[in-house]
């Protein structure tokens, strides 16, 4: 892999890795069982070069903003490098999102290039709230010959043939802005510098080093920080090999691990579920004779396997299951969210290593790494290299707030320095997450302190960003609080939202109500939902200018009302 | 060519079946996550089934945000 401890920036990086590894692939495009393309490192520059040279004709300076919005495919990386070329810096944008969504974070960021995918152009082009504004437009994937493309230009009009220059940049300038949550109204833009990301590689890298050969299955979106450098920036810096998966259906997902001989995996939790239910479906199918084989095995696999990861030894003991997963699996490297412990172990018993950890956008990705020496499930590992973590107002068992230092924290937030100060402290980024530090250095994960869910597909709700979908509804006031936060528990699981409504003096709370309550969460995506309901007999404290206090209505409702009030929906 | 009623009858028969769920508990408005139970990479499975079934192929992304047998129905049936 490049030393990117030497490298002032993702731009230069990346440049070098396209010379240095010019006929090896580093990206395939597979929708289902066919493959749509592959790239070598050399297809992937000629690729970027008339896009960089667009961008430079469109008066693209260093610093300035560039989005990205797509699903996973090759065009968001070849895009990325020509952004990172021309000195500019990356947003990528959630596809998951909504067109209203969407349209609030590309006015935050002053983005000044979109690159879309057409169908999400044209969602946003039809939002309420478009309007065309200063911004380049350009749509990677097909529209049809005369839609309207609202301003947009195709990616075969958006080029030009000159040569390009190199706009260095230093570890301090921004290179991406990631949006951690934001769609309440205040928008958490991380901006991340090419210091926090370089540094981020160089301390990854030693457990999940890349070289040409190496082959990263891609399903997590790429603008997620754990695909953007899993999935982009480590396996190129080390000749690797991207595969770009166009379905998340776990048949093809199975089906890929054998046909491309993957090396490592990002999943979250979800998928690894699935993985599971799949294995176990098959294992309970075994006759008794070979389920009992199946399962000395595994014991066995087990007792040499728990003070390192032994793949070989693994592979040969259970052939069988390590073939299902194309044979060259090294890792599979699971994020996003809290992994239950019994879901690594299962895997640990078959011998397909799962690394765990602990992460945050603002702290550029990996705080922690379980890097299994020995096999620990009950931690999310010790830190990564050069990360600092300190507990703070620990209580007699030691747990509590996750505070983190290193050079992979972030800048800032983006246009909201009163936010910014209140989450780094003195260096420190204040995670909001509680846990402690056990003798091993390991890091135990035990609740939040922080008013927002996590699900199991690694997606962090925010309750803030879900109000909107109520405005309206017939009570005097409403707010939704993740339910822990409300009763806090020793849980990373589970977490449930619930929106607490105040009715008007005198007001019943009936059917009409709960049945406009119960129609609004039906539209929301079904990751975003409430649990339930629960009615609040008081005024919402408030501020001067008419905020809620959530943190001073928390400790009330915790207080007086148990989590039993919840009407569940 | 089926009917939206015919379409979405089929769905409701193949889902019952997938998840071995009965039959006459489903519902073409039921929002299908929480009358069966399922996450989302298993709403994908039974995507899966239901292309096969119908000869047919849905993007992942035509049927994100989608949770009621009704609207699944409608996109399929738009590619029938």
């Amino acid at each position: 892999m490049l030393d990117l401890t030497k490298y002032e920036s993702l731009g230069a990086a990346l440049r070098d890795a396209l010379d240095r590894w010019p006929d090896e692939v580093c990206l395939i495009e597979a929708d289902r069982d066919r493959e749509r393309s592959r790239l070598t490192y050399r297809q992937f520059r000629d690729a970027a070069e008339p896009l960089i040279a667009a961008l430079e004709d469109y008066g693209f300076a260093a610093g300035s903003r560039a989005a990205i919005l797509m699903t996973n495919q090759p065009k968001w990386l070849i895009s990325a490098y020509a952004i990172f070329f021309a000195g500019g810096v990356v947003v990528p944008l959630d596809y998951k999102l909504s067109a209203d969504e969407h349209l609030q974070l590309l006015a935050h960021s002053k983005a000044e290039v979109l690159f879309v995918e057409y169908p999400l152009w044209r969602a946003i082009a039809e939002a309420a709230g478009f309007h065309e504004r200063k911004l380049r437009v350009v749509l990677v994937t097909e529209a049809p010959l005369h839609a309207d493309l609202a301003g947009g230009l195709r990616w075969e009009e958006f080029r030009a043939n000159h040569a390009t220059e190199f706009r260095s940049r230093t570890r301090k300038d921004a290179a991406c802005i990631v949006y951690s949550s934001g769609t309440g109204g205040r928008p958490k833009g991380c901006v991340l510098t090419h210091e926090n990301y370089l540094e981020q590689c160089a301390a990854v890298a030693p457990v999940f080093p890349f070289w040409p050969g190496a082959r990263y299955l891609s399903i997590i979106p790429t603008n997620h920080a754990i695909d953007f450098m899993g999935g982009f920036i480590m396996p190129f810096t080390g000749g690797g090999t991207v595969i770009h998966l166009r379905t998340l259906r776990p048949e093809f997902i199975r089906e890929a691990f054998t046909k491309y001989k993957i090396t490592y995996m990002a999943v979250v939790p979800l998928i690894l579920s699935n993985l599971r239910r799949g294995l176990g479906e098959k294992f309970a199918a075994l006759p008794r004779s070979k389920r009992r084989i199946l399962d000395a095995l595994i014991r066995i696999n087990r007792a040499l396997t728990r003070r390192k990861p032994r793949p070989g030894l693994s592979r040969a003991l259970l052939k069988d299951i390590h073939q299902a997963f194309g044979g060259d699996l090294r890792a599979l490297l699971v994020g996003g969210s809290f992994t239950e412990p019994a879901l690594i172990d299962f895997f640990h018993g078959i011998g397909i290593p799962i690394y765990n950890g602990y992460g945050a956008t603002e702290a550029c990705t990996a705080i922690t790494i379980n890097d299994l020496k020995p096999f620990r499930p009950d931690t999310v590992g010790p830190p990564v290299r050069g990360m600092e973590i300190r507990i703070v107002e620990a209580g007699s068992d030691g747990i509590g707030e996750v505070a983190v230092r290193s050079k992979t924290v972030m800048s800032h937030y983006l246009d909201d320095p009163e936010l910014t100060a209140e989450t780094i402290v003195d260096g420190w980024l204040m995670t909001g997450d509680l846990g402690c530090l056990d003798s091993a250095g390991h890091l135990q994960l035990l609740g939040r302190k922080k008013n927002m869910i996590v699900t199991a597909e690694g997606k962090n709700i925010y309750p803030e960003d879900i109000e909107s979908a109520f405005d309206g509804i017939p009570v005097k006031e409403f707010c939704v609080f993740a339910a822990n936060y409300l009763w806090p528990q020793r849980a990373m699981t589970g977490e449930q939202l619930v929106l607490v409504i105040h009715p008007e003096p005198g007001q019943a709370v009936n059917e009409a109500v709960r049945t406009d309550i119960s129609g609004r969460n039906s539209r929301l995506l079904n990751y975003k939902r409430i649990s339930g309901y629960m009615v609040w007999d008081h005024d919402f404290p408030r501020t001067v200018s008419m905020k809620i206090k959530r943190a001073v209505l928390a400790e009330q409702i915790g207080k007086s009302m148990d989590r039993a009030a919840m009407v569940p929906l | 060519m089926n009917t939206i009623e015919q379409t979405t009858e089929e769905i409701l028969n193949l889902a019952a079946t997938h998840f071995n769920f009965p039959r006459a508990g489903l519902q073409a408005s039921d929002d299908f996550y929480k009358k069966l139970g399922i996450d989302s990479l298993q709403a994908l499975e039974l995507l899966t089934r239901l292309e096969n079934h119908f000869g047919v192929e849905l993007p992942d992304y035509e049927v994100q945000g989608v949770s009621d047998f009704h609207t699944l129905a409608t996109r399929i049936q738009a590619r029938l």
